[in-house]
C-alpha cells in the first residue's frame, strides 16, 4: 500500500497533537482547572489517527473515549474540544456532557458516544445501513474496546451488520485492560478478531502501535465495505499506558508488562520510520512541536475565556423543535 | 420503489394521488370506519407514501405482516428496503434506528410486544433520549409498542411499561385509545423530530372500530388530551384501553343522574397538564385509572400535579385505580382481578361521588 508523504505528514501532526493535547489536559486537571474525569489517549494515537485517516470526507465515525485523535482528524477544532473539557458553552455539548462523551457533530461525520460502550456500535451499524438503503458510497467506522467486546450488543450488532452486509468497519482497541480487568478474565480467546468468523465477516489482528499497519488494514476494510463487500472487524492490539481514568494509579498492572510495551510507543516508532525515510529531522520535529504548543495555547486561551453555559438555559434543547 | 429514486425527492405536503384514489375525498370524516389496528396500518401506509424517509422495521413485520398483522400489505407496496424484517435483536434495532435517523431517515420500529422493549432499554433511554440535549442531533424515530392485557398473554405479553419512558428525559410517549387517535398520533409521532414511544393496545386491535378521518385532517398533535365525555360531578382521568371501561362506567352513572367527565390523556409525555387541572377545577373529584401497576405509575405524577396546583379545588382525595404491583398474571380469573375493569371503575367512582 502506498503512503503518500502528505498522508504521513498529517499522521505525524495529528498523533503528536493528540499526545500533546492529552498532556495539556492532564496538566490542567492537576492544576485544578478541569473537573470530572479524564481518559488518557497515551498509546492509542496510532489507532485513532491511523483509522480515521483511512476515511473519506462523507464517511462517519462512532468513536469512544480513547479516540480523540479521530475527532481531530474529522475536523473537530482544538478550541471546541478544549471548550468541552472546560465545560464551556462553545464545546460541542455546550457544557452538558463530560470530556469526550457527547462530543458528536454530524456535520463532521462524528457520532457522540454514551458511557455505555458499545452503545455506539449499533448506531454505526444503522448509519451504515442507511448508506446501503440510499445506495450511497459511504462507510461507518466504529470503535470500541476489549471490555466493550464482552457486551451482548456486540453480537447483535455484528450479526445485523453481516445479515444486511452494511458498509461498517469495526475497530476494537484491545489495550489489555478494561479498567482493572485483564483480557484473560474478559474472554477465553487470545484474539477478539477470531469472533468475526462467527458472523461470516473478515477479522484481522494488527499491531495497534504501528500506524502503517492500522491505516493499511482500515483502508482496505473501508474500501471493501464501500464497494459492497460488507463489514469487517479489525483488532488493534495495544497497551493502556495510563490508568482507566486519571484517578486510577493502575497498581494492578504488572510493571514488567508496562516495561515490555514502553519501547513500542506508537509515535516514537512512527517518527523513527519517518527519519529512516528522510522525512523527518530534529529541526522539523522541533518546528512541529512548537507549532502544536502554540496551537494548544490558543485553544486553551479560547476555552478559558469562552462563555460558561447559561443556567437559565438548563432545560432548553431537551427536545428538537 | 427504491431509495435511489425517492430519497432526493421533496417531501410532498400535498396528498399523493394514490392516497386520494384509495379514499373517497377529504373532509368527509365519517366516510370510513376502521378498526384500531387498521387505523395504525393506515397511518403507516399514508406516511410512507407521503414521506420517502419513513421506513418500518421489526421482527416478522415484512413478508409475514407482523405478529398482529399491523404491517400487512406494506411489504408488497413498499418492498424490502422500506419494510425491513430484522433479526431478533431489539437492542441493536433501536440503535440502528438511531443511526438511520442520524442519516435523515424516519424509522418506525415495531416491538413485537411492549414487554420486549426492556431488551432495547439502554439504546432508548441512554442514547436516543439524551442525544439532543447532549450534542444537538435530533433522533426522529418511533417505537411502536403493543401493550396491555386482556388477551390472556401472561406476565410477558401483557405489560404496560410506559412509566419507565415518561420518567426518562428526552422521550415523548403517546398512548392512543381510539382508532382516530391511533392514526392521528402515529402521524404526529413519525413527523416529530424526537424519539417517540407509541403504545398501542392489543385488546383494541380488532375489538374497537370507529370513524377515522382521512388525509391531513386526522393529525392529532402530541401533548393534547381529549375530553372524551363532558361532565360536572367528577372526573375520570385515564389513557389507553381503560378509556372504554371508563366511558361505560360514566354512561352507567349517567343513568343514576351523575355527570362524569372522562379525560383521555392520549399523550403521556408531554402531558396536557392544563387539561388535567381544568377538569379537576371543574369537578373537584378525580379518579385516575390506568392499566399499569400502581406504584410510581403515571397516575402518581398526575396526582402530584393536581395536589400541588389545585389543592384548594379538591372535594375528595385524589384516587388511583391501577393494577396491583405484580407481574400481569395469566389465568383469566387472576388477570381480570388485576385489571381496572368496568366494575372496579364504577365502584371507585361511586365511592368518590359519595364522598
Amino acid at each position: 500500500m502506498e503512503f503518500s508523504h502528505d498522508l504521513l505528514a498529517r499522521a505525524h501532526y495529528w498523533m503528536r497533537f493528540t499526545r500533546a493535547f492529552d498532556d495539556r489536559i492532564i496538566a490542567l486537571f492537576k492544576q485544578g482547572k478541569l473537573v470530572g474525569g479524564l481518559f488518557s489517549q497515551l498509546g492509542h494515537e496510532a489507532i485513532s489517527v491511523g483509522a480515521a485517516l483511512a476515511l473519506g470526507p462523507d464517511d462517519v465515525i462512532a468513536p469512544m473515549h480513547r479516540d480523540i485523535g479521530a475527532y481531530f482528524v474529522r475536523g473537530m477544532t482544538p478550541a471546541r474540544m478544549m471548550s468541552q473539557y472546560f465545560g464551556r458553552a462553545t464545546g460541542p455539548s455546550g457544557g452538558r456532557d463530560v470530556n469526550l462523551h457527547g462530543c458528536g457533530d454530524l456535520s463532521l461525520g462524528i457520532v457522540g458516544f454514551v458511557s455505555h460502550i458499545p452503545q455506539s456500535t449499533p448506531v454505526a451499524v444503522g448509519v451504515a445501513h442507511a448508506f446501503k438503503l440510499k445506495h450511497e458510497p459511504r462507510v461507518a467506522l466504529d470503535f470500541f474496546g476489549d471490555g466493550g467486546s464482552s457486551e451482548g450488543l456486540i453480537h447483535e450488532s455484528f450479526n445485523w451488520a453481516s445479515v444486511y452486509q452494511v458498509p461498517a468497519v469495526f475497530i476494537v482497541e484491545n489495550n489489555q485492560y478494561a479498567y482493572s480487568t485483564p483480557t484473560n478474565k474478559q474472554m477465553h480467546i487470545a484474539d477478539i478478531a477470531d469472533r468475526a468468523a462467527g458472523y461470516g465477516m473478515p477479522g484481522i489482528v494488527v499491531d495497534g502501535n504501528d500506524f502503517f499497519a492500522v491505516h493499511e488494514a482500515t483502508r482496505e476494510a473501508v474500501e471493501r465495505a464501500r464497494n459492497g463487500g460488507g463489514p469487517a472487524l479489525i483488532e488493534c492490539k495495544t497497551m493502556r499506558i495510563r490508568g482507566h481514568a486519571i484517578h486510577d494509579n493502575m497498581s494492578y498492572v504488572p510493571k514488567e508488562l508496562l516495561a515490555e510495551w514502553e519501547p513500542r510507543d506508537p509515535i516514537t516508532r512512527f517518527e523513527n520510520r519517518l527519519r529512516e525515510m528522510d522525512l523527518l529531522d530534529d529541526a522539523k520535529q522541533k518546528e512541529l512541536m512548537a507549532r502544536i504548543e502554540r496551537e494548544l495555547d490558543e485553544a486553551q486561551a479560547f476555552a478559558g475565556n469562552a462563555p460558561l453555559p447559561d443556567p437559565a438555559q438548563l432545560t432548553r434543547g431537551l427536545y428538537a423543535d | 420503489m427504491t431509495w435511489d429514486s425517492i430519497i432526493q425527492r421533496e417531501i410532498k405536503t400535498e396528498i399523493p394521488h394514490s392516497v386520494r384514489n384509495d379514499n373517497k375525498g377529504r373532509n368527509d370524516n365519517a366516510a370510513r370506519e376502521l378498526t384500531y389496528l387498521e387505523a395504525i396500518r393506515d397511518a403507516l401506509q399514508y406516511e410512507m407514501r407521503r414521506d420517502p424517509r419513513v421506513l418500518v422495521m421489526g421482527e416478522d413485520v415484512g413478508v409475514f405482516g407482523g405478529a398482529f398483522k399491523v404491517t400487512q400489505g406494506l411489504f408488497d407496496e413498499f418492498g424490502a428496503e422500506r419494510v425491513i424484517d430484522t433479526p431478533m435483536s431489539e437492542l441493536c434495532m433501536v440503535g440502528a434506528a438511531t443511526g438511520m435517523a442520524f442519516m435523515g431517515m424516519r424509522p418506525v420500529v415495531e416491538m413485537q410486544f411492549a414487554d420486549f422493549i426492556s431488551t432495547g432499554f439502554d439504546s432508548i433511554v441512554q442514547f436516543a433520549a439524551t442525544n439532543h440535549y447532549r450534542w444537538g442531533a435530533p433522533v426522529p424515530w418511533v417505537i411502536r409498542a403493543p401493550g396491555g392485557g386482556g388477551i390472556r398473554g401472561g406476565p410477558f405479553h401483557s405489560q404496560n411499561p410506559e412509566a419507565w419512558f415518561v420518567h426518562s428525559p428526552g422521550l415523548k410517549v403517546v398512548a392512543p385509545a381510539t382508532p382516530a387517535d391511533a392514526r392521528g398520533l402515529l402521524l404526529s409521532a413519525i413527523r416529530d423530530s424526537n424519539p417517540v414511544i407509541y403504545f398501542e393496545y392489543k385488546s383494541l386491535y380488532r375489538s374497537l372500530r370507529g370513524s377515522v378521518p382521512e388525509g391531513e385532517d386526522g393529525v392529532v398533535p402530541i401533548g393534547n388530551a381529549n375530553i372524551a365525555r363532558a361532565g360536572d360531578d367528577m372526573s375520570i382521568i385515564t389513557y389507553g384501553a381503560p378509556l372504554h371501561d371508563a366511558l361505560r362506567a360514566a354512561e352507567s352513572l349517567a343513568q343514576e343522574n351523575y355527570s362524569v367527565e372522562v379525560l383521555d390523556l392520549r399523550s403521556l409525555k408531554p402531558m396536557d397538564t392544563n387539561a388535567i387541572l381544568a377538569t379537576t377545577r371543574k369537578t373537584a373529584k378525580v379518579l385516575i385509572v390506568h392499566e399499569a401497576n400502581l406504584t410510581c405509575g403515571v397516575g402518581a405524577e398526575i396526582a402530584a400535579l393536581i395536589s400541588q396546583h389545585t389543592f384548594e379545588s379538591l372535594d375528595a382525595p385524589i384516587t388511583r385505580l391501577a393494577a396491583p404491583d405484580i407481574p400481569p398474571p395469566y389465568a383469566p380469573i387472576l388477570e381480570d382481578a388485576s385489571r381496572p375493569t368496568y366494575d372496579k371503575i364504577l365502584d371507585a367512582a361511586k365511592k368518590l361521588l359519595a364522598y
